[in-house]
């Protein structure tokens, strides 16, 4: 922000040059800008002292070794050296966010689009279903996770249960290193309601001149999906994946909770466990952020972490976003 | 919805002259309308079963929620009253309500100002606010909480409270500015300015005019403001998580479910009483979030 203030009085101020120092119109300009100022100050504040201030001083822990009692000490590049070449957990924690980017996303966008479509077409009922698909959108994340942890116990969950019905030996779930992220990826699912409701408006968006005119040239369903409905939602696709990835990146809450859970440790405060149960399977970055910061106190790791995070997210949302139209807003 | 009402009036005609075709279009409407609802119904079950579930173990005894039973043989609601009678659930509830009330109404008040201006005022450097606002919105939390974390317990001794999630939010929330700037872009600029002839300041016109014009898009960023307070699990684990006097509900939760390692139906009972309030909110204000969601896609 600091940038771009000094560079609008700069630039404010070299327009107002060839007017008199006392005119009417630079006094007007000045008021201006000071009211600028004031509706801003709620956020310029904020920005600089919760966001500018926070970032600028996670660069600095990461050159530095401190524990939070002693002095911090500068260590050159020994944390990035720690971080990137030998810690044992950073290697699975990045695997598993970049996995669940990958693979929560797209099913989520997939899953999102097909109950909009769906929803579209029923006819019956329609106010009914939609709620229902809405609902667990609305659970809190440590709720709906304790729920699903419940749900998908592989010895006497209620999903197992059924599957014994009709013969099938249930999987162990949160339980199972290989079951632990499609578990998550089902919860997430679970929660799709957001999602709906955004490609349930774009759908209803589309003209429907334009499926008309596709039916008259005897367009069948895939057809009319591929050439009116899909180039119509194209943004609101994009936007999905765009704020699809940025949670995902974050993604701890669940993650988290069910790996604890599902550990069925009994976790007192100050009990420290190793996160990602089962077998690191849940470990997402995010986590061993704060395992290292406020587990380990090691804050010059946490802090590289911290980064690596940042790097990752900014390119990926870089990338998205200049190809997702509608985002920035154009200057007018 | 659109296929039928436009094949309708085209099947129509041929109908007329073979009635055998109408039979055969009439037919594969039902088939289409059986397929569609059969999904559906389908769907609604992996979407409501767990509710259900969760809620049957919720009355069991304790012998049975240990068993794989689906049905309870007998109702215990008492599991409800021994959960709030959990020593701290109220103080849970508490909490969450402070937090969620508080961080409400001071993202609110510190957002509008700056999401108007974003909206309605033409500046130097308006774009790179914005997509400054839009960088914040993206940074995941846990990429700053480090040093977050220690000026509040080291410079201003709060940690142990929710304080230093609450006090941020009266210097405006960058998601929220986000969601107000696009619906105060549809305010036309021609109410700002009569307000304004009128003799009104930049503030009253705010106050008088915007505000009540904006009250849909204020509603919805208040509504996510409070379910996300509700719902946040990371904010209190790095704050209050050494004082269980501060716990959220949302926070509390995990830990009753390890202390109750075994009893399901008390951790089922006590899940669904952290559930029951965001959802009889979502009852009342349903028109309100949807508006809301939709805004943060479908509107550029």
């Amino acid at each position: 922000m600091a940038v771009s203030l000094s560079t609008s009085a700069k630039s404010a101020g070299r327009a107002a040059g060839p007017a008199p120092r006392n005119s009417p119109l630079r006094r007007k300009r000045n008021r201006q800008r000071l009211r600028t100022l004031g509706f801003l100050s709620p956020w310029l504040v904020g920005f600089s002292v919760f966001f500018g201030y926070p970032l600028i001083a996670t660069v600095y822990f990461s050159f530095m070794h401190y524990n939070q009692i002693k002095e911090p000490t500068f260590v050159g590049l020994r944390n990035w050296r720690y971080v990137l070449e030998q810690m044992p957990l950073f290697g699975p924690a990045l695997w598993n966010t970049l996995w669940l980017v990958v693979v929560m996303v797209a099913l989520r966008v997939v899953f999102g689009l097909g109950i909009g479509l769906l929803i579209t077409k029923i006819k019956s009922g329609v106010g009914l279903f939609r709620t229902a698909f809405y609902i667990p959108y609305l659970a809190p994340p440590v709720a709906a996770t304790v729920a699903f942890v419940f749900l998908l116990n592989p010895s006497t969950g209620p999903v197992n249960e059924m599957l014994s019905w009709i013969g099938l030996q249930g999987p162990g779930w949160f339980n199972d290193p290989d079951w632990s992220k499609p578990s998550l990826v089902m919860l997430s699912l679970w929660g799709i309601g957001d999602l709906m409701v955004i490609f349930m408006a774009s759908l209803l968006d589309v003209p429907k001149e334009q499926y008309e005119a596709a039916e008259l040239d005897g367009a069948g369903a895939w057809t009319k999906f591929r050439y009116v409905t899909w180039p119509a939602i194209t943004p609101i696709v994009l936007f999905a994946v765009v704020t699809g990835v940025v949670q995902t990146m974050q993604y701890y809450t669940q993650a988290l909770v069910a790996g604890k859970l599902a550990s069925g440790v009994s976790i007192g405060p100050g009990t420290v466990i190793q996160p990602g149960y089962p077998d690191h399977s849940t470990l997402t970055v995010p986590q061993l952020v704060y395992s290292m910061g406020f587990q380990n106190f090691n804050t010059g790791a946490a802090c590289v972490l911290s980064l690596v995070l940042f790097a990752i997210a900014m390119a990926v949302t870089l990338l998205l976003m200049r190809k997702s139209v509608g985002l920035i807003p154009a200057e007018d | 919805m659109t296929t039928t009402t436009l094949t309708r009036p085209e099947a129509a005609v041929p109908g007329r002259s073979s009635g055998s075709d109408a039979a055969g279009h009439r037919r594969r409407r039902v088939l289409h309308w059986i397929a569609v609802h059969s999904v559906a119904v389908a769907l609604a079950l992996f979407f409501v079963l767990p509710f259900v579930f969760v809620f049957l173990t919720s009355v069991m005894s304790d012998g049975q929620a240990m068993s794989g039973d689906l049905w309870p043989d007998s109702w215990h609601w008492s599991n409800y009253t021994a959960v709030l009678d959990t020593p701290g659930f109220l103080g849970w509830w508490r909490n969450s309500l402070m937090y969620a009330l508080l961080g409400t109404v001071f993202t609110v008040c510190s957002s509008v100002p700056v999401a108007y201006a974003l909206a309605k005022f033409r500046f130097r450097g308006r774009r790179t606010a914005m997509i400054l606002v839009i960088s914040t919105m993206m940074l995941p939390p846990q990429v700053i909480i480090i040093p977050m974390y220690l000026v509040w317990a080291q410079q201003f001794h709060l940690s142990g409270s929710l304080w230093p999630l609450i006090i941020p939010m009266a210097f405006g929330d960058a998601y929220s500015i986000f969601l107000l700037r696009q619906f105060l872009l549809t305010i036309p600029q021609e109410y700002i300015e009569s307000a304004k002839v009128d003799g009104c300041g930049e503030f009253r016109t705010l106050l008088k005019i915007v505000v009540p014009m904006a009250k849909p898009g204020i509603a919805a960023v208040a509504l996510f403001q409070f379910f996300y307070c509700w719902n946040d699990y990371f904010g209190p684990q790095i704050y209050a998580a050494q004082n269980p006097g501060a716990w959220t509900l949302s926070y509390g939760l995990e830990s009753f479910k390890s202390a109750h390692a075994v009893n399901w139906n008390l951790t089922m009972a006590a899940t669904l009483l952290v559930m029951a309030p965001v959802i009889i909110v979502f009852f009342f204000a349903q028109k309100a979030f949807v508006e809301g969601v939709t805004l943060t896609g479908v509107k550029g």
